[in-house]
């Protein structure tokens, strides 16, 4: 219950209600309890014969404390679970809101589908003992003490004849529920080993095909299939225990009732009514004990869930806006420098970047080239602070880059990522993406500039069109140029475009290019390609190989020094000649 | 070019994940019923088991009320102590018959999941390639795992307990109409707005969950979004607005699960009312029943113990539910995935192919990987056996196509494609595929031994030959070094293979399979120098004595073949020797100046 402990704060928010919520509970549990009472008063009196004309009163007796109990377990369910609900959702957005604070390093070592994972298997993990954990533990508690001071004001000996087999019972609980959970970790470990090959076996199945090894392949599956049904047999070996045990031990609590209440009535020490409210009492606990087991289960694996969400929440980004920025809007200039800048991801991993010193002026057109894992991106990844700088300077307008905000550095960066990513949502709040309130005649104007109004303007619902599955598909042109119409809109005073035109011909790439050059005047601009195509114009170009720059200079020069540059420009004209054939 | 196949498809597809529609479908229940038809007498067996759960711990209520009438009613403790000796015997025996009754069901649950999951597994190791283009490989395993293990779940807990639950308010029922039909009638008149209520239950939540799944839906949309599109959040310093996004689905989503919850919050008390009520009528008409003589106060008794007993399974039932839903919606889908046919078969009386030459015609070939987009027009050409020819060409020439038509992975449209003058449509797969060594450019090891990755748990190829086939290929002294040899698993944590030695050991796969006809596609990956000698002799050695078909992309490899032919744009465009190419100076002189010429720096 270690990490369990830090839901107590999320708890706290709740209190009144969740303290509203612990007495219509004892509530409930008073006037449920107080029915065998009645009853076995209604069963004294017919046996005495003394019930005529009371029966009705009775009955309707038994029917109203129903009633009141119903409407305080109504109650129950609207403030426990409804809290368990709220508090779901508040530790959902916490979640989120941690998840976005990380920085890239950790969207890198956590794939999607876990931190969705996280996000919703785990969180329903921690809702089902926060709902139905809490609730049903403490009504187990009251019930049982009342049921238990009602039977003792009924008979104190008889009572401590039936609770005789609720040690046991709890022994048992705690002993089967052990071991069904060792089991059932076997279990879940030969599921993902059976999960991995069938993995394995799909994504080599080109190979299983061409060497005729299906058959050997279904082999091993069956062998691994027939163990996974082995340890689940195992599992149901000590799963299926659990329930007759309980009800056989239940069942003794009655028999034993039975044997010595019925002797007593023999011996006329108590009347056949109390015995009737022994049985009904018995009746009553039964269920809770029995679900002390999954109640039990619910927590473990609350807990362990609880225990993965605590590391993110106590996951630190390693970048974060430094303590010592005072005033939070520094207007940007657009200077870049580097200054002996070398970088790796990790520790254990080789350099990306070896000894950069670049400094791109303001409004300068910068190019880079280079094969690819050369440390383009990385490069550029540097200057929104997407990674940090360890060794060597990144200056922005003369300033460390660490003494901005994120707010006005990373407002003052148009970005056009290599892998262009659109939001399901309409090519206008795509394009519009960096601003709230936008005017449409911005989105109109990026959108020409970038050379994609054209199209949108064909589709039927113009810049209203849904994107995704639930909308169209763009093309990857298509794409390329919304998301850079959208680093357009936002009016950057540094714009980069990684390898932004790939998937867009070399014609419509000239068109925006033009368009770009009177936006790119009075700014400064980074353009990555492996295309001569898109860069020949830029102020300056620098070839990057093997993390360092290798070749700096405009297009002629460049080719005039018949280097790696050269090379890829020839090559580019023969592939272009090879494409006419 | 696959990519985009899949892109296609997967707009149809891709809802599938998400249907969820009837708690009982009685063709599916059919189908799946059919699984269980190896067990019928384990089965059998089980129901006998369930009813006489069923009975035994009905019966309980009814000793009591012989207990209270017969013995202590009449003062006659030794007759009390008879019953309650009895009623020890019947607990023990319906604990142990219930015991039975649980691990049975649960062991034909598991058989027959074993069964389905083979079954399954069996089926898609038939299908032809084109499905698993169409078809990630993601989804296809959670077909195998999850949507099986949901079913698992309803096997060995949902379906078994609603008919236990069934037989038990039979059996309360037989024994309250034994004792009293009168006073039954009366006690579960209660029953229809029981029903009622149930109805109108069931109606409410399941539109409140039907919200709570759309939005959960549009929750996993919006993380999944969120998460691989990260970097424009951030690079955008969207962080605040995608929270607030957030929290407006997440709410939604809470809502609507609050929706549920109050419903959940009236029927459950609503039961438990209507079981009050149930017990008002028993003392009331009961009572006066007894009063009158004409019940014994035993009786009335049981029938408080039984109504308590008779709204428990009910209550079950409801619960039960979802768990139906969902087994029923996996049960769908693995039936679709059942029901797909391969797109390849086998011809009805395949010929025989015995002594493969090596001869490979192809006869104006026409193929699409769909409809009519063709992605090699009409292409003819023979090679004779034992010859060697490199396929040459810009990516997306149509090379690898090629390949994989000769080794049946798809069918053509037009055209034929013929093995030493036999129609491979007229061949079985496995005959003809075990003629010919594929060695792809995706390297692919299973995480499994070197052995066992060089012989794919192929017994015919035995340690000997494994050894023998690594000796050639010439990383034998690599694996020796390991510290397991040949048991090292390739995917263990400390052992890194380079991507050379990966590609050494797939050819010596290839070679121990010693294929008449060796089909290539060479890696572009650049490996280190010592790696790359191993390799160029590696291909010498494994072209040796075969037809040898190679996508090259090493001059080396190139000028070692005696035919080289120049693909473009899915058409055979030239064919001749290196030297006579270069000397046309068409494309194959382009080609070579772009990509096997070495680089000017």
């Amino acid at each position: 219950m270690i990490y369990l402990r830090c839901l107590i704060p999320y708890l706290k928010v709740y209190k009144k209600k969740l303290f509203l919520g612990f007495l219509v509970i004892a509530m409930s549990a008073i006037f449920t309890n107080l029915i065998p009472l009645v009853i076995s008063k209604a069963v004294d009196d017919i046996k005495a014969h003394l019930a005529y004309g009371l029966l009705w009163q009775y009955a309707s007796l038994t029917v109203l404390l129903a009633l009141i109990s119903g409407f305080f377990l109504f109650l129950t369910r609207q403030t426990i679970i409804i809290v368990s609900r709220e508090i779901e959702n508040d530790l959902r957005n916490d979640f989120l809101g941690h998840i976005l604070i990380q920085d890239m390093r950790y969207f890198h070592y956590h794939p999607t589908g876990e931190i969705m994972a996280l996000a919703t298997n785990d969180i329903s993990a921690v809702r089902n003992f926060l709902g139905p954990g809490i609730m049903y533990t403490s009504e187990t508690i009251v019930n049982f003490i009342l049921a238990i001071s009602f039977m003792i004001s009924l008979n104190f000996e008889l009572t401590l004849v039936a609770v005789l087999p609720i040690p046991l019972i709890s022994y048992a609980v705690y002993k089967i529920g052990k071991s069904i959970n060792h089991k059932f970790e076997l279990v879940q470990e030969q599921f993902s080993v059976l999960t991995t090959k069938a993995q394995e076996n799909l994504s080599g199945i080109k190979v299983v095909k061409a060497y005729v090894r299906e058959n050997s392949e279904i082999e091993s599956f069956r062998r691994l299939s027939l163990d996974y049904m082995k340890k689940n047999l195992k599992l149901a070996k000590v799963q299926s225990f659990s329930f007759p045990m309980m009800f056989l031990l239940t069942g003794f609590s009655v028999m034993i009732v039975l044997f010595v209440g019925g002797n007593k009535i023999i011996n006329e020490v108590m009347t056949i009514g109390e015995l009737t409210a022994f049985i009904i009492y018995l009746g009553l606990l039964t269920w809770p004990i029995i679900s002390l087991g999954w109640i039990i289960n619910l927590t473990q694996r609350a807990e362990a869930s609880m225990k993965r969400l605590c590391e993110v929440f106590d996951n630190r980004p390693s970048i974060e806006d430094s303590s010592s920025i005072t005033n939070s809007i520094i207007p940007i200039k657009g200077e870049i420098e580097f200054k002996n800048v070398n970088f790796r991801y990790s520790k254990e991993l080789p350099f990306v970047l070896k000894d950069i010193n670049l400094k791109i002026n303001s409004g300068e057109t910068l190019g880079i080239i280079g094969h690819t894992g050369s440390g383009k991106t990385t490069l550029v990844n540097l200057i929104p602070r997407l990674f940090e700088v360890k060794e060597g300077e990144l200056l922005i307008g003369g300033k460390d880059i660490k003494t901005f905000p994120f707010k006005s550095l990373r407002t003052s960066i148009g970005y056009v990522p290599q892998e262009t990513f659109l939001f399901s949502e309409t090519i206008e709040n795509n394009i519009a993406y960096s601003e709230q309130n936008f005017e449409k005649d911005k989105v109109i104007q990026a959108s020409q500039i970038s050379q994609i109004y054209k199209d949108v303007d064909n589709f039927p619902k113009r810049f209203e069109t849904l994107l995704g599955e639930r909308g169209i598909n763009l093309s990857g042109g298509q794409k390329q140029r919304t998301s850079i119409a959208r680093a357009i809109l936002a009016d950057p005073k540094i714009l980069i475009l990684d390898d932004a035109f790939s998937a867009v011909d070399t014609y419509t790439e000239e068109e925006i290019l033009n368009g770009l050059k009177e936006i790119m005047e009075r700014r400064t601009a980074i353009l990555i390609s492996h295309r001569v195509s898109t860069l020949k114009n830029s102020d300056r170009i620098i070839v990057l190989s093997d993390g360092m720059i290798a070749e700096t200079g405009s297009h002629e020069s460049l080719i005039q020094q018949e280097g790696i540059y050269a090379d890829i420009y020839f090559k580019q004209l023969l592939e272009e000649e090879l494409k006419e054939l | 070019m696959a990519d985009e196949q899949n892109k296609k498809v997967n707009e149809h597809e891709e809802h599938e994940d998400e249907i969820l529609g009837k708690a009982y479908d009685a063709k599916l229940m059919k189908r799946l019923i059919r699984y269980l038809k190896p067990y019928s007498n384990w089965v059998i067996i089980a129901i006998i088991f369930t009813v006489g759960v069923a009975l035994l711990s009905t019966v309980r209520p009814y000793l009591t009320k012989i207990a209270i009438d017969d013995y202590i009613l009449n003062k006659d403790s030794i007759g009390l102590r008879n019953i309650i000796l009895i009623l020890f015997g019947t607990l023990v025996f319906q604990g142990v018959v219930q015991y039975v009754m649980t691990y049975l069901t649960q062991w034909i649950g598991q058989k027959t999941i074993f069964d389905l999951r083979m079954g399954l597994f069996e089926h898609v190791q038939k299908l032809s390639m084109s499905f698993f283009d169409k078809n990630p490989v993601g989804r296809l395993v959670t077909r195998l795992t999850n949507d099986i293990e949901v079913l698992n779940e309803m096997f060995s807990s949902g379906i078994v307990m609603v008919f236990a639950d069934v037989f038990i308010i039979g059996g309360i029922l037989f024994f309250m109409f034994s004792l009293s039909w009168q006073l039954s009638l009366i006690a579960l008149s209660v029953v229809i707005p029981l029903i009622y209520a149930t109805i109108v239950f069931r109606r409410k939540v399941r539109s409140a969950f039907r919200d709570v799944r759309f939005f959960l839906a549009k929750m996993n949309a919006f993380l999944q979004e969120h998460a691989s599109g990260i970097l424009v959040v951030k690079i955008f310093n969207k962080e605040r607005k995608t929270l607030e996004d957030f929290k407006k689905i997440n709410y939604d989503h809470t809502k609507a699960n609050k929706r549920s919850v109050l419903y959940y919050s009236i029927f459950f008390p609503v039961v438990e009312l209507i079981g009050a009520i149930s017990g008002g009528l028993i003392i009331w008409y009961g009572g006066g029943e007894v009063l009158h003589g004409i019940l014994t106060i035993g009786i009335l008794i049981s029938f408080i113990q039984y109504s308590e007993m008779f709204f428990r399974p009910i209550r079950d039932l409801s619960e039960k539910y979802n768990i139906m839903q969902t087994a029923m919606a996996s049960s769908e889908r693995i039936f679709k995935l059942l029901d797909r046919k391969a797109a390849i078969s086998d011809a009805e009386n395949p010929m025989e192919l015995k002594d493969v030459k090596g001869n490979i015609e192809f006869r104006n070939v026409w193929f699409a990987y769909i409809n009519e987009d063709y992605v090699l027009k009409n292409i003819s050409f023979t090679i004779k056996q034992g010859e060697k020819i490199a396929f040459v060409g810009a990516t997306g020439a149509g090379k690898t196509s090629v390949m994989n038509l000769i080794c049946r992975f798809y069918d053509i449209q037009k055209g034929e494609i013929l093995i030493d003058n036999v129609n491979i449509k007229d061949i079985q797969q496995s005959d003809l595929r075990k003629n010919i060594g594929l060695v792809v450019q995706d390297i692919f090891l299973f995480s499994d031994s070197i052995a066992n990755n060089i012989s794919l748990n192929n017994n015919r190829i035995n340690p000997e030959k494994i050894k023998q086939a690594a000796k050639i290929i010439g990383i034998n002294y690599f694996i020796e070094r390991l510290p397991l040899n040949y048991e090292q698993n390739v995917k263990e944590r400390g052992i890194t293979l380079s991507q050379g030695q990966r590609q050494l050991i797939t050819f010596a796969r290839a070679l121990a399979y010693n294929p008449k006809i060796l089909i290539l596609d060479e890696a572009t990956s650049s490996v280190d120098t010592h790696s790359e000698i191993l390799i160029q002799r590696a291909i010498d050695k494994l072209m040796e004595g075969r037809t040898s078909i190679i996508i090259a992309h090493r001059l080396s490899t190139i000028q070692k073949c005696d035919k080289i032919i120049v693909m473009h744009k899915g058409e055979i465009r030239e064919i001749g020797t290196h030297q006579e190419l270069l000397e046309l100076g068409g494309i194959y002189s382009k080609l070579y100046q772009l990509q096997y010429k070495e680089s000017l720096a």
